[in-house]
């Protein structure tokens, strides 16, 4: 079933650029644009296809050897800021809690911990992730093939550096506490790079998946504004 | 003794200006570490056992079966056998082992037996509370019973706003570690300064300077972390057992389940009026629950409006949905929405625009009440209200009905204790440092404007410590608090060093220290801009000692006591029962304002948060077992980006608001939006939808009562 699927759909990780599609998907990334109402709805319905999937897929690396992966640790490597990162993980072990408990990269931060309010937010080929609701070892290397290109919010620019997105956030204001924030700017520097010129309504919907709880959202529209054609005027 | 007084507005570089919050730039490159991300070396997680049942006594634990997991290095038993656990969520063991799952695994491992106890969850109907209801003292004002026997028209009616809870996207917890006999606790407090000697009360340390507290960032607290709470201690103690850091952040669950719920109210209201609208007799009869403990006393009511005659009487319910905590605003936004929505049902009995009825009676709003009629008609004018206002019930065709609602509110927001030393260095670099914390509110970048403004330095030249427990004690950041304090012991103690600083560099310019000012990075001679000499070079004479200016917190730079008029414009969906706020406009003073972006940010935060509660916010019980239902972030709901439309802040400043110090922000602008916008519905769908949050179902069930009726 989930081999079939359209890659690029909603719900789906994307496949990376050497077509490398991950069948397994046991906490299969929800992502929707809208309320999060909907978003609740389709995350039971991906955790109805998951079950099915979990026990009709293995992992590539154990197809034909004959050898069951987990529930221990086992070594795999994750391209995370294009880096290739070695780690041993249990299988269950997700891509958030890979990032921040192994490798220390804890920008991406865990709070519904349940695909619901985006704080999670990673970019996984070149699309927005809840990365509590994907396993580590679905993105990982597999079959010799790389495996997806993870990039996290410390990706985004040098120590010391801000990116476009990032700088927008600070000029407008656009955080509180903070919590929320890396999630906010990668969902919209994955937005913004593949959506040049947006409208506020477009920026509400694109970031519909991300929750803040002082109410920072006036700022982030202006700031996703701003950021946009900041980003254009680099490219150009 | 120093003249401690703030720079006129008209001279101030900073102060009042849209500046950049500082740790702006950490958060928005997901740099900066919170609790939650601090990776210790060596670091053991922990994860809580907690209680099922509503109510229980606790009859064993047994940890065999735990401690034999893989990775479990310690277990803490919080609920000793014999004491009883008082909500489901209830914490009664913290497990400590080497990864994040094995602790998960093995805290499920923990075998509690308990012996269930009844419990009562429901707070709607006090009568049927029995031995679970306390009644506070009945408090009388004036003749009620005359007034409203004489009153020309009564309006009566039941409001309420249930149990919500404080959901901190950073969950409650700390990073736990020990060098010998001292800790360091990585917490994500709002209390720096008060939360050592809680570790020396539980005799985990042996004094409070032995324990370190830091939080340079904390993920969102709104009144729910202001102590180390037991999975603090817990955590300390799992440390102190294995010898290793240990990080004990609660999951999302437990968060909502225990570590924050703001109490509920309810209330029966009649209040009369005179036929011109002139209040003049109120009753109520109230009731709500914080808990299984009673929490404060009777409720102000009528709020903001004293009606001189009235009588109110309230009921304290005591159940096991958890702990009460302060939320943002303790009481307020529960006593507005009771008070404005009952004299908007009055007003709309009247046939009278609620903002005419406020008006009407302003006086009774004592002594702010110029303020009041000032924010009143600038939020009618940003609302354009007088067109766009019509009595209750949009009389034009179609489902999709329109409405206007006004309210308006206090607070006192009065500084808090707060001790500042500001040390000058003689390379000229220049800091200020106090044991206080940056909630998100902009704390710590009014510290560096308030210090540079006084050393007519540019921001970037100072370096602001804050949330660290061995900085000079600050109080904690609750109640609107810490603006106050934190600017005005920075500006005396930034003013203390300055005049050090001044008497040194004195003598080079040939004149006396009080003859000197400091200005644009220089110091120069008061109305000789010639006789002058750069920061570095006034610093450099300083020789080998650094100055430190040690600033208190005082009166004389500060105040209390603001208004705040909200006005909300709402379109109601009358086959859906849906609610969407177009427009809210949030009228606020709170004195001198230091950075009016942060100031902006807060009230635009308060009135998306103040949306929240109105639609989305509950934290529904179930009877039967005593479990919260939506402790989760699916079903316990926070509006998104797109879930309303437009907000306008405008902050008043200037002549008399200026002049009058600092005050606090944080809370007044989350107090009205329930009520503004509860008034709106009413004025669109012509009827009252009683109790927050305004969801689809209950404005369906007041359509189709009304309709009946």
């Amino acid at each position: 079933m989930a081999k079939e699927k359209d890659p690029n759909a909603p719900g789906s990780i994307p496949p990376n650029e050497n077509g490398n599609k991950h069948a397994l998907r046991r906490r299969e990334f929800v992502k929707l644009v809208g309320g999060t109402g909907v978003a609740a709805t389709a995350q039971v319905l991906a955790g109805r296809q998951l079950a099915t999937a979990a026990t009709t897929t293995v992992p590539d690396e154990a197809v034909g050897s004959g050898k069951v992966i987990g529930p221990g640790p086992v070594p795999m490597t994750l391209r995370i800021n294009g880096e290739a990162k070695r780690v041993t993980l249990e299988p269950r072990v997700t891509l958030l809690d890979a990032l921040r408990n192994h490798l220390d990269l804890t920008g991406a931060k865990k709070v519904c911990d349940r695909g619901t309010c985006g704080a999670c937010t990673v970019i996984v080929n070149k699309k927005p992730v809840y990365s509590c609701s994907v396993l580590a070892i679905e993105v990982a290397d597999r079959d010799g093939k790389p495996g997806a290109e993870i990039r996290t919010i410390e990706g985004l620019a040098p120590e010391g550096k801000l990116h476009p997105v990032s700088a927008s956030f600070v000029e407008n204001d656009a955080q509180q506490c903070g919590f929320c924030t890396p999630g906010f700017v990668m969902s919209c520097t994955a937005y913004l790079e593949t959506h040049h010129n947006p409208t506020i309504e477009e920026v509400k919907q694109a970031l519909g998946g991300n929750l803040c709880r002082c109410g920072t959202y006036m700022g982030v529209r202006n700031a996703v504004v701003q950021a946009a054609m900041s980003m254009k005027g680099g490219r150009a | 003794m120093a003249d401690y007084h703030w720079p006129p507005t008209d001279k101030c570089n900073l102060i009042g200006r849209r500046i950049a919050r500082l740790d702006g730039p950490w958060k928005s490159s997901g740099r900066i570490k919170y609790s939650y991300d601090m990776n210790r070396p060596n670091m053991l997680h922990a994860k809580m056992v907690f209680s099922p049942y509503a109510h229980a006594k606790v009859v064993s634990i047994d940890t065999s079966a735990a401690e034999k997991m893989p990775g479990v290095k310690a277990i803490d038993i919080i609920t000793e056998p014999g004491k009883e656990v008082f909500w489901a969520g209830h914490e009664v063991a913290a497990v400590a082992a080497e990864t994040e799952e094995q602790a998960r695994d093995a805290a499920r491992r923990v075998q509690v037996r308990y012996e269930k106890l009844p419990h009562l969850v429901s707070d709607v109907e006090p009568s049927k509370a029995g031995e679970h209801t306390k009644q506070l003292a009945e408090q009388t004002d004036g003749n009620p019973d005359q007034a409203l026997q004489q009153a020309e028209v009564t309006s009566e009616g039941e409001y309420g706003v249930p149990v919500i809870t404080h959901c901190c996207l950073e969950t409650h917890g700390q990073v736990a570690e020990w060098d010998g006999d001292n800790l360091t606790v990585y917490a994500s407090t709002q209390n720096v300064s008060g939360i050592p000697g809680e570790f020396v009360r539980a005799k985990i340390a042996d004094s409070a300077d032995k324990v370190r507290v830091l939080t340079p960032v904390m993920g969102g607290g709104f009144g729910s972390k202001f102590g180390a709470d037991t999975w603090g201690l817990a955590c300390a103690r799992l440390a102190k057992k294995t010898g290793r850091p240990v990080k004990l952040m609660l999951e999302r669950d437990q968060e909502l389940m225990a570590a924050g719920a703001r109490p509920s109210m309810y209330a029966k209201v009649k209040v009369g009026a005179k036929r011109d609208g002139t209040l003049t007799g109120w009753q109520s009869e109230s009731w709500g629950t914080g808990g299984p403990d009673a929490q404060g006393g009777a409720p102000s009511i009528p709020y903001v409006v004293r009606i001189p005659d009235r009588r109110i009487r309230h009921t304290t319910v005591l159940t096991n949905i958890g702990p009460a905590r302060a939320w943002r605003a303790p009481n307020h936004p529960q006593m507005c929405l009771i008070t404005m929505s009952a004299l908007d049902d009055l007003a709309a009995k009247l046939g009278m625009d609620p903002v005419e009825m406020l008006q009407k009676n302003i006086d009774m709003t004592g002594q702010l009440s110029k303020t009041y009629s000032a924010e009143l008609e600038k939020a009618a004018e940003l609302m354009d209200w007088k067109k766009k206002w019509h009595p209750r019930g949009d009389k034009t065709p179609g489902s999709i009905k329109r409405g206007l609602g006004v309210s308006i509110h206090t607070w006192g927001g009065r500084g808090h204790d707060s001790n500042c030393n500001c040390v000058i260095q003689p390379d000229g670099s220049l800091s200020a440092s106090l044991g206080s914390q940056d909630l998100g509110t902009g704390t710590r970048t009014v510290i560096g404007i308030v210090t540079a403004e006084t050393m007519g330095l540019p921001l970037e030249a100072v370096k602001v410590n804050i949330g660290d427990s061995k900085y000079p004690a600050d109080g904690a950041s609750g109640g609107s608090t810490t603006v106050g304090g934190v600017s005005s012991s920075t500006r005396r103690a930034a003013t203390a060093a300055l005049n050090q600083l001044l008497e040194k560099v004195a003598p080079s310019l040939n004149a006396k220290p009080e003859e000197l000012e400091a200005v644009d990075g220089k110091i120069r001679v008061i109305g000789n801009p010639s006789r002058a000499i750069s920061w570095k070079q006034a610093c450099a004479k300083l020789g080998t000692t650094p100055i430190t200016g040690v600033g208190q917190r005082s009166n004389d730079l500060i105040s209390s006591g603001v208004g705040g008029a909200q006005m909300a414009e709402v379109s109601v969906d009358t086959e859906t029962g849906q609610v969407y706020v177009d427009k809210l406009v949030a009228v606020q003073d709170c004195g001198l304002i230091i950075d009016l972006k942060t100031a902006e940010s807060q009230v635009y935060g308060a009135c998306i948060m103040g949306i929240t509660y109105s639609l989305f916010e509950h934290k529904i019980m179930d009877e039967q077992t005593g479990r919260c239902l939506n402790a989760d972030m699916e079903f316990y709901k926070l509006a998104g980006i797109g879930d309303f439309g437009e907000i306008v802040v405008h902050m008043m400043t200037g002549s008399g608001f200026d002049e009058r110090g600092v005050i606090g922000l944080g809370e007044p602008p989350v107090i009205s939006p329930g009520a503004a916008i509860s008034n709106a519905v009413a004025n669109a769908i012509g009827v009252r939808v009683p109790t927050l949050p305004l969801t689809p179902d209950k404005v369906l069930g007041a359509l189709e009562k009304g309709a009946v009726a």
